[in-house]
């Protein structure tokens, strides 16, 4: 009988109940998590990962059992993506992503940021100096649901009071998250549309400058500039800089496909993609901020000096957080 | 034939990663047909959970009467939005790299370099579903008039405009959408595989009731070994009979009354015991035709 055994049956009978225990490992990390495994299992495992390995490398040469191979290659795919694809903990995943990888990638985009900053003035100096010319270019410029009779046409007092309701803390806290949602999707759909060549992102920085030039247009026709200000800058730094980040991260995304250098364009896209993801959700937790100062504390603080006070507050804050003076890198 | 062998689609999706032991892995790629049912699966349950949340919401504000309408409008809003976006996200950071709908179909997430897949990568992958999915969605929906001031033909570029990224998957080799490319991600199938039994263990246990010369166990190569493999482990009664019969006739062997399956077991155990010690010094028969 044994020696009627070939070689490889052999093989599989020595090294099978490694192979079991390994799957056993790997099955158990991917129905829980990696935290269920026990200390023994997370350091029997990298050992049990290759020698499936050499197994498998064993296998292909010596071994014409179809099953044993399928086995292994599979068994060693998954092994691999735990071992190498294994990740360090929630808590440091975080901490790395709001002392590193967030303000990191901002600062990436230093360039892409100033030219969607250039973009949105120039959609607002636009739209001030059409609307300038023609009011009737308001309409063209500014939603009619969103102006909600923000119009030329409107009075003084119209205008004044829409800036300081009070009628709004009913349904308050609904609108500042629809707003929130609102945003995201357009912050989110201006980094996607990035890909085209980043030109559908310009479109959509140039609209919403001139969304805000005609605003501004508007209030400051009626000398209610400095109110209109405080009312905008509240949440407005925080919400405008997050919309012209994310135009900058799908710019940034735009000019890789457009103009990929030395690399493939597949590589320059997956590099450019890396580095403005972090960026891009920071985007949405700005976003979220936003939406928090715009339903509450504008609704609630109806000084103009509180409001500028809080509007350079945020200015301050994002600015030194993004681009203020940093220890050198600190070793990972 | 074709139970063994990899057919050409399977090739074509087989791509080779080096782990940084020196080992070539074969990955396969899902294929698009794989991916779009992952996608309907999750969406389904998307819908349910959505259709859920507003039954769910409405009772509870019936009962409570009109002030907390607000506070289930604004926990409606924020819901969604965390599902739509934290749906994805959430299923594929873990230890399975899948969403519900990839697992059912054995899928899962990985970076392209076979590094890690990183959080950046996953949130980047699922940024863009906005533009291939939600987008030409709301646009289908939107219908080519409702838009008010939109001529047919805008509608029909936007359309087209969707479309391409909608298709993209179909027309590059490694099967990437939109958000892939940027990610630097793909899409594999890496399915659980159940270790087999080897069928040389029985042809073992039969092996000494047969008597097979060096000449008749030279007949066959390889590819001939693997499909009988799968014709032992189908186990099929009338396609064993008939392979045994033209095994039998093939090598010129006369089994008398010895029982099909039998006869085929010994029969693989001494082909590949004699294949397997050629491979040892390096020659690998493919299959029958080759002289090697």
């Amino acid at each position: 009988m044994s020696e009627l055994q070939l070689k490889s049956q052999r093989f599989r009978r020595e090294r099978e109940a490694d192979w079991r225990r390994l799957e056993a490992i790997v099955d158990k990390a991917e129905k829980k998590s990696a935290s269920a495994l026990s200390d023994d299992e997370i350091l029997a495992m990298p050992v049990l990962y290759r020698s499936a390995l050499s197994s498998l490398s064993v296998a292909r040469a010596t071994s014409l059992d179809q099953g044993l191979i399928g086995y292994l290659e599979s068994l060693a795919a998954r092994a691999y993506f735990f071992v190498y694809g294994a990740r360090s903990t929630p808590q440091e995943q975080l901490v790395a992503f709001f002392s590193r990888d967030w303000p990191g990638g901002v600062r990436g985009l230093w360039r892409e940021t100033l030219i969607a900053l250039a973009i949105t003035v120039l959609g607002a100096a636009v739209a001030w100096w059409l609307i300038g010319t023609d009011s009737d270019w308001f309409f063209g410029f500014v939603d009619q649901a969103l102006a909600d009779g923000r119009d030329p046409t409107a009075s003084r007092e119209t205008l004044r009071a829409t800036l300081y309701h009070d009628e709004g803390a009913e349904g308050l806290s609904a609108f500042s998250t629809w707003l929130f949602t609102h945003n995201a999707g357009v912050a989110l759909l201006a980094f996607a549309l990035g890909f085209a060549f980043g030109a559908p992102t310009i479109v959509l920085l140039l609209m919403n400058g001139a969304m805000l030039g005609a605003m501004l247009h508007v209030f400051f026709e009626k000398g209610l500039g400095f109110e209109f200000g405080g009312w905008l800058l509240i949440h407005g730094v925080t919400e405008l800089f997050a919309i012209v980040l994310a135009g900058a991260a799908g710019m940034k995304i735009g000019w890789a496909v457009a103009f990929p250098g030395a690399d493939s364009r597949l590589e320059a896209l997956s590099r450019a993609g890396r580095t403005t993801g972090a960026a891009m959700v920071g985007v949405v937790l700005m976003l979220l901020l936003a939406g928090l100062l715009e339903g509450f504390g504008r609704q609630l603080i109806g000084s103009d000096v509180v409001r500028y006070a809080i509007a350079a507050a945020t200015a301050l804050l994002w600015g030194v957080y993004f681009y203020g003076p940093r220890p050198a890198k600190v070793p990972a | 034939m074709t139970a063994v062998d990899i057919t050409p689609g399977e090739r074509k999706r087989q791509r080779a990663m080096v782990t940084p032991e020196g080992l070539e892995l074969r990955l396969e790629l899902a294929s698009v047909g794989q991916r779009l049912g992952a996608l309907i699966i999750d969406l389904m349950i998307i819908g349910a959970i959505t259709l859920a949340a507003i039954i769910g919401l409405l009772l509870i504000a019936s009962a409570a009467g009109r002030s907390a309408g607000e506070l289930v409008l604004v926990v409606f809003l924020l819901g969604m939005f965390v599902l739509r976006n934290g749906y994805f996200l959430a299923y594929e950071m873990s230890a399975k790299a899948a969403t519900p709908g990839k697992r059912v179909l054995g899928l899962r997430v990985a970076a392209r370099d076979g590094g890690r897949l990183r959080f950046d990568a996953v949130f980047t992958r699922n940024a863009l579903r906005e533009l291939e999915l939600f987008l030409p969605m709301s646009l289908m929906l939107a219908g080519p008039f409702s838009g008010g001031g939109v001529s047919g033909w805008i509608y029909l570029l936007g359309l087209i405009w969707c479309a391409v990224f909608v298709f993209l998957p179909v027309f590059n080799a490694d099967r990437l959408r939109a958000g892939d490319l940027v990610a630097g991600t793909w899409v594999l199938r890496a399915p659980r595989q159940k270790l087999l039994r080897d069928m040389a263990d029985d042809g073992a246990l039969h092996r000494t009731d047969f008597d097979f010369t060096p000449a008749q166990l030279d007949v066959y190569g390889v590819k001939e070994l693997q499909v009988l493999e799968q014709v032992l482990r189908t186990g099929d009664r009338s396609t064993v009979r008939a392979v045994a019969d033209r095994i039998a006739a093939k090598i010129d062997y006369a089994r008398g009354d010895a029982p099909d399956g039998e006869f085929l077991r010994a029969y693989y155990h001494g082909v590949r015991g004699r294949l397997e010690s050629r491979l040892l010094m390096g020659k690998r028969r493919k299959d029958k035709f080759d002289a090697a």
